[in-house]
């Protein structure tokens, strides 16, 4: 009997501990499905006969009426109270420092907290931040900046040029042994504060692209070793809190220097939503505000109900190819290949038409050096292909393999598309699929591969970054190219002190890239971010940047 | 009690049913399951297309009936490998004993205690995805509950008197194993073999779901329903076919288990 | 019987151990490197090797872990490459959630499947049989991803019962339970199926007994002997069968985690596997295996101190 009893209680405790503790937030109808419960709880260990019948009532009500009765009433409300706002990323933000942040997704992020002596602007062009003004010498070595008044940490501290010496120098090495934290200052030679208002940075080698390092965060001074935890910088708005593959929440920064462009909203708090039904579910029930990057096969999800806007991706992707194996080390048969594959139904089929076509190692937003039309050199022409690949002594095609990270979808889905398509021309091509870091180790790294499907995208914005690597020693070459004519042009391109000679050698290298079908050059993909009707204020920048201060609710 | 036994009847009608399903897949598709087609994109299901076609084009019908092949080869292939290993080790640990026995049941309580997840994925990232990879990820996860299945019976029958009078009069420990005990506790295997089906179905799907599994060239139902993860409010036929015949799939062969252990009066 | 249980906890240590070389041998075979994801694919090679000398990584395996073990068990659990932050820091708060989770599916799985045993056990054959058998057989044959997707469309979108964004902790108790429930009922479903047929089985088995029978013949009402015998009895296979599906909820959670977006272990543990964040992989996998064997041992436990019969040995 006395375990018996224990078993009836147990149990009565554990369906009980439900509702109460769902009540909470629910106040009186919560009650109204634990009452009955609790009134035959007092029968249950005494009425030995009778109780199956009880107990079958008392179940049934428990099972049936708990659940939604406890819920029931508490989801009223939007996720966006008062002036705040949700915006759901896919991807997870890992070290926050944000002189070391690498990934486009954290960079981006990052860009309403911390600002550099100059700040990036939605043209692609940069524009005095911490500096009020800058100066660059004429043979592009020595770069003064002034600092601007009024400009204040997070923390209430107005900024002094020790914290700004300090944070190029971390930039350039000063806590990492020496070896630079963001690349481009591996080109410094020297950093001076001149007095408490100016400081000068001299490069080794002449650069006129250099200023665009110069976005790297400005924070407290000594402050490198905590800045993950405390992440005080200058911009309009502070770092609240940071749940890694939650969330991070920041919010407007009162003293803000520029209350022009004063953040508009209190409170922004980035998601963490890798799931993408999760993503929809997510705008569709309310707790999501706004999304960026959303892939494209879900905007027929959401067009109807909130506003989209549409850009690139800002980076190039294509059929990568190893030139350094055979077949692939026959021009030919990569020419045919690229006049075998149809670039406008891969976008069609992966993007819902909304790519751009390259044709070539750069991207639309790179408006000075972009060239649309080397896109339609190599308009789909099987018999052409076929002629081609008889010519490099392949007239009954081969068989080769593709390699794709598992993790992009439209990367795979690109692969797969390909395969189709090179049937056509008898190029029997083999899928593998593997997971980022393998590709990271064998593919880009390891160049042990044949053909592969990713994007690039430049790791400082520049056009010369886009093409720089392919040059025949490069350590980033990855497609093993060579080609001395390339290698010229774009020698000269960097080393050109006037702007229009140097854009007409990066046009000519983009030529020669397309002309040897150096890879199959595909497109940029489309970048949608998804916001709120009453949302209003967003605009896309030529780099990667989600510049939440823009935004109101009309 | 003589009752009819629904579970065994439903179960081999919905079984076969599904496996005729199936083997016709291996013959005959309506269209190359791969093939694109731009004019039939996101098209809902018709006469043309029994299941409609996804966002390339493709006939779903086709696919689901390739994908159904895949997840029956790659179900089967892991239920081979892990029942005959964890058979032999078992049935070897089960009827010798002793430290072997000790020391490998430690190992299958390593391996059953290791995440699941984390053994399949450092296989797959080693060996690259594939049906065949998978096939040995997920069988090595599946031998450790045979074996000690198998070890549980063989410890029962062990030093029962059918089998000490047969080593009496001689007869080899490989032959008491497999010819005098092995019969005896086909009923248990067989309905262990039953879920264990179903276990490496369902696998097969949420390691696809995560991302590890066979590529997209080779198609399971598992990865056709992470592929159409995107699509579950647009193309919901993309999820609602494969995910049926997933469904219906474990229904049969579950069911027919339970038959089996109602028949021979096996407990679960 | 206290023999018994010291030898049992030693195999568990023993167990965990094993668990845990596995898991470092399997991170020296797996292509990659955590420098990777740190530095970001362009370093150069002599910026990654400086920061595998300075992680420690250029040693031996056996070294390495030799060092990992001895730390471990004075509690510390190393530094995430990745997040830059103590793996026990990370790891805690991860594991609270993927915990809250495991104990509302572990009551749900209860909640749902006593009842539904015990009504159909006793309504043997009966239309409420059929129907939980035909019900619990369907549920064990969704694939959890696909249940998840599906409650989530269902009581999101649908009802409007739940806001389909993960509620944490410090917003509420009560709010971060609500949410869970949907999620717990996504793995406690398919669990419930089996316990429920494991209840049903479990009685009808303990109905057939001897002892029932005599109960019936000194004129006890039917009712009366299910509760007070067969339950009993009947309970004990369920019992221990719960104890050890902790073990599965846990590893449930890892796919579910993902479909609600919930910053569980599980999520972590699959981001961090990609990363080739060593530490925060280590410390996850013999934890998870601690549950695992931890509750392996309590149902034996329970079994043993449930059923007097297999005392003693």
């Amino acid at each position: 009997m006395p375990k018996l009893k224990k078993w009836a209680l147990l149990l009565l405790a554990a369906i009980a501990m439900l509702p109460a503790s769902l009540c909470g937030c629910t106040g009186g109808t919560g009650h109204s499905g634990s009452d009955p419960a609790s009134a035959q709880s007092g029968e249950l260990p005494k009425g030995r006969g009778k109780m199956p019948k009880s107990v079958r009532a008392f179940l049934l009500l428990a099972v049936i009426a708990m659940l939604p009765a406890s819920l029931y009433g508490c989801t009223g409300g939007k996720g966006s109270n008062g002036n705040s706002v949700t915006v759901g990323i896919a991807q997870d933000l890992s070290n926050l420092d944000p002189q070391l942040a690498k990934t486009a997704g954290i960079r981006e992020v990052l860009f309403n907290i911390f600002e550099g002596l100059v700040k990036a602007s939605p043209d692609g062009s940069v524009v005095p931040a911490v500096a009020s003004d800058y100066e660059i010498s004429a043979d592009a070595t020595t770069y003064t900046f002034t600092l601007r008044e009024g400009v204040t940490f997070h923390n209430g501290n107005p900024v002094t040029i020790e914290d700004v010496v300090y944070s190029l120098e971390r930039c350039a090495g000063s806590e990492n042994d020496g070896k630079p934290l963001v690349s481009a200052f591996s080109n410094v030679s020297r950093i001076e504060a001149t007095d408490d208002g100016h400081v000068v940075i001299t490069l080794a080698e002449p650069s006129l692209e250099f200023l665009n390092a110069l976005t790297a965060a400005i924070i407290p001074k000594d402050s490198g070793s905590t800045i993950t935890e405390t992440m005080i910088g200058t911009g309009p708005f502070k770092f609240i809190s940071y749940a890694p593959q939650d969330s991070l929440v920041m919010e407007k920064y009162d003293g803000y220097w520029n209350q022009e462009k004063a953040a508009k909203l209190d409170k922004v708090t980035f998601k963490i939503v890798p799931d993408v039904n999760a993503m929809v579910v997510g705008l569709k029930g309310g707790t999501l505000d706004m999304v960026v990057h959303l892939p494209n096969n879900l905007e027929g999800e959401v067009k109807d109900a909130f506003t989209v806007h549409e850009d690139t991706m800002k980076l190039v992707q294509a059929l990568y190819i190893n030139n350094a194996v055979k077949p692939f080390d026959n021009e030919l048969v990569r020419q045919a290949m690229y006049y075998a594959i149809d670039v406008d139904q891969i976008i069609d089929f992966v993007c819902g038409g909304a790519g751009v076509p390259t044709g070539t190692s750069m991207y639309p937003a790179q408006e000075k050096y972009f060239m649309p039309e080397l896109a339609k050199r190599y308009a789909t022409d099987v018999e052409k292909a076929r002629e081609l690949l008889a010519q490099a002594g392949y007239p009954d095609g081969f068989t080769m393999t593709i390699t794709a990270p598992s993790n992009y979808a439209q990367h795979v889905d690109t692969a797969q598309v390909i395969i189709e398509q090179l049937k056509a021309v008898g190029i029997t091509a083999e899928l593998v699929q593997v997971e980022w870091e393998s590709w990271v180790s064998d593919v880009y790294r390891g160049r042990d591969y044949q053909t592969t499907v990713c994007g690039i995208s430049a790791d400082d914005m520049t056009a010369r970054e886009m093409l720089v690597r392919y040059m025949s020693d490069n350590q980033k070459n990855f497609i093993n190219f060579q080609d001395e004519e390339f290698d010229g042009a774009v020698t000269r391109a960097m080393a050109a002190a006037d702007e229009e000679e140097q854009v007409a050698l990066y046009k000519q290298a983009e030529e020669i890239l397309n002309e040897k079908a150096a890879s199959l050059w595909i497109q940029d993909l489309c970048d949608l971010v998804v916001m709120d009707p009453k949302l209003d204020g967003f605009t896309f920048y030529r780099t990667y940047v989600i510049d939440m201060s823009t935004i109101s609710y009309q | 009690m003589k009752k009819k036994n629904w579970y065994l009847t439903i179960g081999i009608v919905l079984t076969a049913c599904m496996l005729i399903f199936i083997a016709v897949g291996f013959f005959w598709t309506p269209y190359v399951p791969s093939a694109m087609s731009a004019g039939d994109r996101n098209g809902r299901p018709s006469l043309r297309h029994l299941f409609g076609c996804d966002s390339f084009g493709r006939d779903i019908f086709s696919r689901t009936l390739e994908g159904a092949g895949a997840t029956l080869t790659i179900a089967l292939a892991v239920l081979a490998v892990g029942a005959v290993c964890g058979l032999v080790v078992g049935a070897l640990c089960g009827y010798y004993g002793g430290a072997a026995d000790a020391l490998i049941m430690r190992l299958c309580d390593a391996v059953a205690a290791f995440p699941s997840v984390l053994l399949a994925m450092v296989v797959l990232a080693v060996t690259g995805p594939g049906k065949y990879n998978v096939i040995g990820a997920l069988g090595v996860l599946f031998i450790p509950s045979f074996a000690r299945l198998v070890r549980g019976e063989f410890l029962k029958y062990r030093d029962r008197d059918f089998v000490q009078s047969a080593r009496l009069t001689g007869v080899s420990d490989l032959r008491i194993i497999f010819v005098h005990i092995l019969p005896n506790i086909w009923p248990v295997l067989l309905s262990g073999l039953t879920i264990g089906f179903n276990n490496a179905v369902l696998a097969e799907a949420s390691m696809s779901y995560l991302g590890i599994g066979v590529s997209a060239q080779e198609p399971s139902l598992g990865y056709m329903l992470k592929d159409a993860q995107g699509y579950f409010f647009t193309l919901p036929w993309c999820t609602a076919f494969p995910a049926a015949v997933v469904i219906l799939l474990i229904l049969g062969v579950g069911l027919l288990g339970e038959g089996i252990r109602e028949r021979m009066g096996v407990a679960s | 019987m206290g023999k018994t249980l010291l030898k049992r906890a030693g195999l568990l240590i023993g167990t965990l151990l094993l668990v845990s070389v596995l898991a470092f041998l399997a991170f020296s075979v797996v292509p990659g490197d955590p420098t990777d994801s740190i530095l970001g694919i362009e370093a150069t090679e002599e910026q990654r090797m400086a920061l595998r000398a300075q992680l420690g990584l250029d040693q031996p395996i056996h070294q390495r872990y030799w060092s990992w073990l001895t730390a471990f068990v004075t509690g510390d659990f190393g530094q995430s490459y990745k997040y830059d932050m103590p793996v026990s820091r990370l790891v805690a708060a991860q594991a609270k959630v993927t915990l809250v989770l495991a104990a509302v599916s572990f009551v749900l799985i209860v909640v749902i499947s006593l009842p539904l045993g015990l009504i159909s056990a006793r309504h043997r054959g009966g239309i409420v049989d059929r129907a939980v058998t035909v019900l619990t057989q369907v549920t064990m044959s969704v694939p959890n991803f696909i249940m998840g997707l599906g409650l989530m469309f269902l009581f999101a979108l649908v009802l409007k019962w739940f806001e389909p964004k993960y509620v944490p902790l410090e917003d509420g108790l009560g709010a971060h339970l609500r949410f869970m429930v949907f999620p717990a009922l996504a793995i406690a479903l398919p669990k419930s199926a089996m316990t429920v047929k494991l209840l049903r089985g479990s009685i009808l088995g303990e109905m057939g007994q001897d002892y029932i029978r005599t109960a019936y013949s000194k004129g006890n009402s039917q009712g009366s002997a299910l509760w007070r015998h067969v339950l009993r009895n009947a309970m004990i296979p369920v019992v221990t069968f719960l104890a050890m599906a902790i073990g599965d909820i846990m590893a449930g959670s890892i796919v579910v985690e993902q479909v609600f977006s919930i910053p569980g272990l599980g999520r972590i543990l699959i981001s961090s596997i990609g990363n080739r964040d060593y530490p925060v992989v280590q410390a996850i996998v013999v934890l998870l295996a601690g549950v695992v064997v931890g509750c392996n041992f309590l149902a034996d436990l329970l079994y043993r101190v449930m059923d007097p019969r297999i005392d003693g040995r």
